[in-house]
């Protein structure tokens, strides 16, 4: 787009020419022709001025008419002349032309404001893709350098790898080599040392003829006496017969040994098949059972089932003593199953437990925390009712303690009226026992006083016959049957006393009665010169004491005989 | 019985009281008692002379006499009535009836480290043979010593042959340049052979378990490899590194105490005891923390036999324990424990370890370092003892009483009992 410059009027009518043969001849877009239309600047007023005046003066005004007329007549307008003969004007056609020219003008003017606008927009386009052009070519220019430096290594790294194998294909060259060198030269040192042993043997056997040879004057092994054989028995000659029970021997020794060996492998495998049921055993129970999930396990299920089936034949045959490959192949495939089962079963879980973990946790969150928040609910309300059963029983409480006063009257007669009852009732219990108790009391009393009576009696007795008996010890020989016979005499007497005394007595009073007559014969062999009331005294205390160490089932005796010992 | 240039000296064994003393011709070189005690050979390799002596009856001689012949080795056989001496150069073993009188000779016996083998029951014994650059193993009944069988073995150089306790099994191993070891049972006939690698050093030592259960095969390569008496094959193998890692395995390390002297109780002139203590230095066990790393020592190249590998296996008598000793570390004892199969201790020493042997009756270990110290492992811990007594007594070797209840310390010169007391229970 070259630049449009004032120019002056015959330059511009010469110039207007080339741009209309320019026009005319190129035939270019409307656009570029309007553009180039346009850069006809638009001439300040002055240059119009000036330009109009240029253009057309008082002397060419035919002249500019005339071309004006042509240049119209050119573009396409009506002749400015009114008739196609003379110099007159037509004025409106002018005026027409004008007209037209002016709103030519202002397309034009519009045109061009586009065209520039258009314009500065593709320069503005223009440099951006510059921009861009320029950044890409230095990014291809990396890239490129790049990827030349990456093949460059990747040759360094392909050459050295080469370099590598072939040193390592070198090295197995080597290698090999070197096996070869040490196997021939293993098998020329074996022949090398076969030909010395060889020679060293011929020079072996040599010796041997000479030291055989030479005889020996001595003899080789002088022994004192023979010695004999360290178990006992006798050198037998060498036979054939003895030869073959070597070799008998022989054989027993290595068979019990594998016989051995053999129990020691059965007791193993007995054991290992034990622990081959248990383990099957302890698998079946891990494994859930088929009625809970049927869908799931069905597969499983019929396998079980299989299993079962297998299991209870299994079970049937005497595992231990058959010991054929069928029954230990079941065995070791009824245990990979089930192991497998188990496997699966586990991995189920597992799956289970990391779904659950993932994606279904937060409804199991609120699920839970739902029961949670229900049973808490629970809980306060079982708890909100305890504590009013508590409030009314306090209540209660309070009102029985703070009640109205006829009430508590009432209610406490009724208790006091109870407990009277009761202290009543007890209370003549307890004087029927009291009662009961003197008449007891007296009873025992007046059998205390008889006896008191009848011990002064027997006492008084007793001494008359000690006096008897003294007086007659003097004249007679002292007859230990006497002291005997009053005493047994006297026991009689006690016994038929104290049975009368205690008439349905129990047989131990009757024992501690007979224990207590022991003790007589020895106050009777006590001083003889003896006053019966001491006697009776010691007697009392000896039956006191006698009492003493026998059973507490005489306190009634004892109470007895204090009394007595009161009354007295 | 202990012999001392040509008098051998027979002392009881627990109150070391000189019972008998007899006096050879020559100088001793090796002696044996007969499997009854009864009796005991007295062997003079250099005039080739073994002379008997027997216990009960002190006026009681024999003299076997191998003449020209030469006497190289000499042993009892399990009976206790016949005696097998080696000649020289190998060139027959002759056997000695005691009883008969009377001799038979085994050709072209195998010169190598066990070529004759008695089994534990001294019913059989399997010798060694190598005729026409072939290797044969001989069974003989020990009774009358008829030939039972006789048959070839596919090893290049037989190295040795053992007995499994029970009897019924015979292990033969090849030299250390062949890995192989063949197993045959009693009839002859081949039951298994193994085969770990092929080129590198091969068997340095074998064992077998007590209870014929397991063969311990150590090697070259540090390793030990166990064989399993059903199958004939592999079960494990155990390393040797230098470095122990495992946090399972208890490390017992020998350290030395400076003896603490109270200055208090000096005196002058210093007792013989108290100088003693202090120039011995007194040594404890401690344990160490897991990792440790074991002194490796790296062999000469370029030498044959060189102090590589596991050059000794011992089981101990209850089948639990398995002990070894690997010569690239010559200062530590490995233990490990048979049932589980794992390495349960290692013993560091501050010297290079000498003999160790198991006790007969119980899982108890004497090692001795050629220090003046013996040194016993038991599963219930393991403690050091000092051989009390003036200058230093350098344990070479040791031997258990075959009770348990003492072990004789031998040093170069002397030796002495170790007696051990039995916990009241």
């Amino acid at each position: 787009m070259g630049d449009w410059k004032t120019i002056t009027v015959p330059v511009l009518s010469s110039d207007s020419k080339n741009i209309l043969q320019y026009t005319s001849e190129r035939k270019i877009s409307p656009t570029s022709m309007n553009s180039q239309v346009l850069h006809l600047p638009l001439p300040s007023s002055k240059n119009m001025h000036s330009f109009f005046s240029a253009f057309c003066t008082e002397e060419n005004i035919e002249q500019s008419i005339s071309y004006i007329d042509r240049e119209l007549t050119t573009l396409g307008f009506p002749s400015i002349y009114a008739e196609s003969k003379g110099k007159e004007l037509n004025l409106v056609s002018i005026i027409n032309c004008m007209n037209e020219l002016l709103v030519l003008q202002h397309k034009n003017l519009r045109v061009q404001e586009e065209v520039e606008m258009q314009h500065l927009k593709l320069g503005s386009d223009m440099d951006h893709l510059q921009n861009c052009y320029a950044k890409l070519k230095e990014q291809l220019e990396l890239s490129k350098r790049e990827i030349v430096g990456l093949q460059e290594r990747d040759r360094q790294l392909q050459s050295k790898n080469r370099n590598l194998h072939q040193l390592l294909k070198n090295e197995k060259d080597e290698v090999q080599k070197l096996q070869n060198i040490i196997s021939s030269r293993a098998t020329q040192y074996n022949h090398d040392m076969k030909r010395k042993e060889r020679e060293y043997n011929k020079l072996k056997e040599r010796l041997h003829q000479l030291v055989m040879n030479k005889k020996d004057k001595k003899l080789a092994m002088e022994v004192l006496n023979y010695v004999g054989r360290a178990d006992g028995k006798r050198g037998a000659w060498r036979t054939d017969k003895t030869e073959a029970r070597n070799e008998e021997e022989m054989y027993k020794v290595l068979l019990s040994d594998y016989e051995q060996r053999q129990k020691q492998l059965l007791l193993e495998n007995a054991e290992l098949k034990k622990v081959l049921q248990q383990m099957k055993k302890d698998i079946i129970s891990l494994l859930p059972p088929q009625k809970q999930k049927p869908k799931e396990r069905s597969e499983d299920g019929l396998v079980l089932s299989d299993l079962e089936e297998d299991i209870g034949e299994l079970n049937k045959e005497n595992m231990w003593e058959l010991s054929c490959e069928t029954v230990r192949e079941q065995l070791t495939n009824s245990i990979r199953k089930q192991w497998r089962m188990l496997k699966n079963h586990v991995e189920k879980l597992d799956n289970q437990v990391s779904r659950g973990h993932s994606g279904v946790l937060n409804e199991k969150d609120v699920i839970s925390r739902e029961d949670h928040e229900l049973e808490t609910e629970k809980l306060e309300l079982e708890i909100q009712q305890c504590k009013e059963m508590i409030k009314t029983q306090q209540q209660l409480l309070q009102q029985q303690l703070t009640c109205d006063d006829d009430t508590t009257l009432l209610l406490q007669d009724c208790y006091l009226l109870e407990e009277r009852e009761r202290l009543q009732e007890e209370w003549r219990l307890f004087r029927e026992q009291k009662k009961n108790f003197e008449k007891e009391r007296k009873s025992f009393t007046e059998a205390a006083i008889r006896l008191g009576l009848e011990r002064k009696a027997f006492e008084e007795d007793r001494g008359a016959w000690l006096k008897h008996q003294f007086l007659s010890m003097t004249a007679d020989c002292k007859h230990s049957e006497n002291v005997t016979s009053p005493s047994a005499f006297l026991r009689s007497k006690y016994l038929v006393q104290i049975m009368f005394l205690h008439g349905s007595d129990q047989d131990n009073r009757l024992a501690k009665s007979a224990s207590w007559q022991r003790k007589p014969p020895s106050v009777l062999s006590a001083p003889v010169s003896a006053e019966p009331c001491q006697t009776s005294q010691c007697i009392t205390q000896n039956s006191v004491a006698s009492e003493k160490p026998a059973a507490d089932n005489m306190p009634n005796l004892w109470v007895e005989s204090d009394d007595k010992e009161e009354t007295e | 019985a202990s012999c001392l240039q040509h008098r051998l000296v027979v002392r009881d064994a627990s109150s070391l009281q000189i019972l008998q003393l007899y006096t050879c011709l020559d100088q001793i070189q090796y002696i044996e008692w007969s499997s009854d005690s009864l009796f005991v050979l007295c062997a003079m390799y250099k005039r080739g002379i073994v002379q008997v002596w027997s216990l009960e009856q002190p006026d009681w001689h024999c003299k076997i006499d191998e003449g020209s012949a030469g006497l190289v080795a000499s042993c009892w056989s399990p009976d206790g009535r016949h005696i097998l001496n080696t000649t020289e150069f190998h060139l027959r073993i002759t056997v000695w009836s005691l009883c008969t009188k009377s001799v038979s000779y085994i050709k072209y016996p195998k010169a190598c480290q066990q070529g004759v083998a008695f089994t534990k029951d001294g019913r059989y014994v399997a010798v060694a043979e190598r005729r026409d650059c072939k290797d044969f193993i001989s069974i003989f009944v020990c009774n009358n010593w008829q030939l039972l069988r006789h048959f070839d073995t596919d090893t290049q150089d037989l190295f040795g042959i053992e007995w499994a306790p029970n009897g019924c099994v015979l292990a033969a191993w090849d030299t250390c340049l062949e890995y192989k070891v063949l197993l045959y049972s009693l009839d002859g006939r081949l039951l298994s052979s193994y085969r770990a690698y092929e080129w590198p050093l091969g068997i340095k030592s074998i064992a077998w378990s007590p209870s014929s259960q397991f063969l311990a095969v150590g090697s070259f390569d540090e390793k030990v490899r166990i064989l399993n008496h059903v199958t004939w094959k592999k079960i494990t193998e155990f390393d040797h590194p230098a470095t122990i890692a495992s946090k399972k395995t208890i490390v017992y390390k020998e350290v030395e105490k400076s003896p603490t002297v109270e200055t208090e109780r000096l005196s002058f002139p210093p007792t013989r005891a108290l100088a003693s203590s202090l120039f011995s230095t007194q040594s404890k066990y401690e344990i160490s923390q897991v990792p440790v790393s074991l002194q490796y020592v790296k062999p000469v190249a370029d030498r044959a036999n060189p102090k590589v590998g596991v050059g000794m296996l011992a089981f101990s008598a209850d089948n639990c324990f398995l002990a070894t000793k690997n010569d690239n570390i010559p200062n530590a004892v490995w233990i490990w424990d048979i049932r589980k199969l794992k390495l349960s201790v290692v013993l560091e020493q501050l010297c290079t370890i000498q003999c160790f042997q198991w006790d007969p009756s119980q899982p108890r270990l004497a090692v001795c370092t050629g220090s003046s110290r013996v040194y016993l492992w038991s599963p219930a811990g393991c403690v050091v003892v000092q051989v009390p007594g003036e200058g230093d007594f350098q344990i070479v070797s040791l031997s258990w009483h075959s009770t348990g209840d003492s072990i004789v310390l031998l040093s170069k010169e002397n030796f002495c009992v170790c007696y051990l007391e039995r916990e009241e229970v």
